[in-house]
């Protein structure tokens, strides 16, 4: 069995969003970069079923150098081996047609990624390259379980979920609760730092899209208070000032 | 020239998400003169329900009324879609982003070569080539983002444009498709879908309560205040957590992103995680005893109280009122 992860490296959740460059650029003064959340969830569902049936777990990220302690923090957590592509990534399809290529070439039975990254929120890209393989796809899954080639899942729908049975070899975007988060412990950190970790150039420079500017949000105005002896108060406010009964 | 709608439909009815992206393809087509706005929807439902989506600007329907579209298969509803894009002669496909819809705009923008942006907040910029706003760091910022491609797919976002509900019924036309028989290959086996309730992502209204609630014997009172407002519930991640209330109520960067007019938050100290989830809201209320409570300072009105005393009042004052 082998499994494939892919991971994105994202600003930490509770970082400030500022930006540079006459709002061009993603400003990173102070921000510490993390695991994509639902990466995290996908990568220790993987750790799971690679334990229940042995083969092996890579983990591969789309980025530039600075990616790397992100990537080694995946080994520790127990992927075996990591592939970075040497590339910024540009849009979805960009990245799609990566992944896509490494996968073919490695054979994967299984490719799990987060249902989105949590700095662009797109999306796209299990279905991406989903298509590019002739592969289904799912997103966003909250269960994942292996039965021979049978693959049962849930899928998350809006006020529900549906119940899912596909056969292998399928890619999955993943959320909570299909797994824990894991944490690596020592052994894993000390082991990742002789795990492999490769280097490969993109295959592709073919994009659909380009972001040439950013805007923040208008700030809010302050709280207006009510007492709490005074509910009708608020019910007025929100009925003739916000407008929203 | 026409521009596609996919809309999608759940117990026999058309999803109001759907019926804004009818509405915001209209407002498209207005805008690009790109013709008249033809849906398409896939899979068991009525004609005359069909025909209703003319209200929110569509001139006609195509119906592929296969019984095996009615569940969300996701690749065979990729190549329907695209089989109709391609009737049409489509140029621009409009959907609501959902769970559905994103998994199947992704699979189309690779087999019709189109250019797809996610979570469109408005109508694009076309005064010189393209340029989508869309929201990126759930909910934290925007993107100014151009499609380069001839062919575009547009996923948008919950109130990027006013509904439009004035215009007259649609025509309903069947459509023959041929879908490959492999598409069909994986099976949904069963779906549990809360019935009756108004479902959280596309609610306009939504009450909240966290761990401040104190247990999950004490969502009566949120339910209830929901019922009087017409609203959908929902819950911080340690309530999901912690099992006082199912994963899909969930608020939150990693959970359920919502875009309500109103958000009510009670007991809920307003993690940046959980605000991510919310901050897409037009009007945010907190009720939280603790006055220090960093939500506060995200919220448009506050109150500073004990939710087991303010919320039973504020429902009796709504009840009054509404």
């Amino acid at each position: 069995m082998k499994i494939l992860v892919c991971i994105t490296h994202v600003p930490d959740t509770t970082s400030k969003i500022q930006f540079t460059a006459d709002n061009t650029k993603f400003d990173t003064t102070g921000v510490q970069f993390i695991i994509g959340p639902y990466d995290d969830y996908a990568l220790a569902r993987a750790v799971e079923l690679r334990d229940q049936t042995g083969g092996k777990l890579t983990v591969l990220n789309v980025g530039e150098a600075e990616t790397e302690p992100t990537l080694r923090k995946a080994l520790a957590i127990g992927a075996d081996e990591a592939i970075r592509i040497n590339a910024t990534p540009k849009d979805s399809y960009f990245v799609a047609q990566q992944i896509a290529h490494v996968a073919k070439e490695g054979g994967y039975d299984l490719i799990l990624m987060g249902r989105e990254s949590i700095d662009f929120n797109g999306g796209m890209v299990h279905g991406m390259v989903g298509e590019l393989l002739g592969m289904p796809s799912f997103s966003p899954v909250m269960k994942l379980d292996l039965e021979g080639t049978t693959v049962k899942m849930a899928r998350e729908i809006e006020g529900g979920k549906e119940m899912l049975e596909a056969q292998l070899p399928l890619i999955a975007g993943c959320q909570e609760p299909i797994a824990e988060w894991k944490i690596p412990n020592m052994r894993g950190i000390m082991s990742a730092r002789t795990k492999p970790l490769s280097v490969v150039e993109a295959v592709s420079e073919e994009t659909q899209a380009e972001t040439k500017k950013y805007e923040l949000p208008p700030v809010k105005g302050a709280v207006k208070l009510v007492d709490k002896d005074q509910v009708s108060e608020l019910v007025k406010l929100l009925k003739n000032e916000a407008k929203v009964l | 020239m026409s521009v596609l709608v996919y809309i999608e439909h759940a117990e026999g009815q058309v999803k109001k998400t759907s019926l804004e992206a009818v509405s915001y393809a209209y407002a498209l087509a207005q805008k690009t003169g790109e013709g008249e706005v033809v849906a398409v929807a896939l899979g068991a439902i009525d004609s005359s329900e069909l025909a209703k989506v003319g209200s929110a600007g569509a001139a006609k329907v195509f119906h592929a009324g296969d019984d095996r579209l009615t569940a969300g298969v996701i690749q065979a509803h990729a190549s329907a879609v695209a089989q109709a894009f391609e009737k049409v002669g489509a140029k621009t496909l409009i959907l609501a982003k959902s769970s559905l819809g994103d998994a199947v705009a992704a699979r189309l923008s690779i087999k019709l070569g189109a250019g797809l942006v996610s979570n469109v907040v408005e109508l694009p910029d076309t005064k010189e080539g393209y340029a989508v706003k869309r929201s990126i760091y759930t909910g934290k910022a925007f993107a100014i983002t151009e499609l380069t491609t001839e062919k575009k797919i547009l996923a948008v976002k919950k109130n990027a444009v006013d509904m439009k509900t004035d215009g007259g019924p649609a025509t309903v036309e069947s459509l023959e498709l041929t879908i490959p028989e492999a598409d069909f290959a994986s099976k949904i086996t069963h779906t549990e879908r809360s019935t009756g309730d108004v479902l959280l992502p596309e609610a306009d209204i939504v009450v909240s309560g966290g761990r401040g609630m104190k247990g999950p014997e004490n969502w009566g009172m949120i339910e209830d205040l929901a019922k009087t407002l017409g609203a959908a519930t929902g819950c911080s991640k340690p309530v999901s957590d912690i099992g006082w209330r199912p994963h899909h109520e969930h608020v939150g960067q990693t959970g359920i992103k919502v875009a309500p007019s109103l958000y009510i938050a009670i007991g809920i100290s307003g993690a940046i995680q959980h605000l991510a989830g919310v901050n897409s809201s037009k009007c945010i209320v907190v009720i939280n005893k603790d006055p220090e409570a960093p939500f506060f300072k995200a919220a448009d009105y506050g109150i500073v109280g004990d939710a087991f005393e303010v919320v039973p009042k504020l429902n009796e004052a709504l009840k009054a009122e509404l």
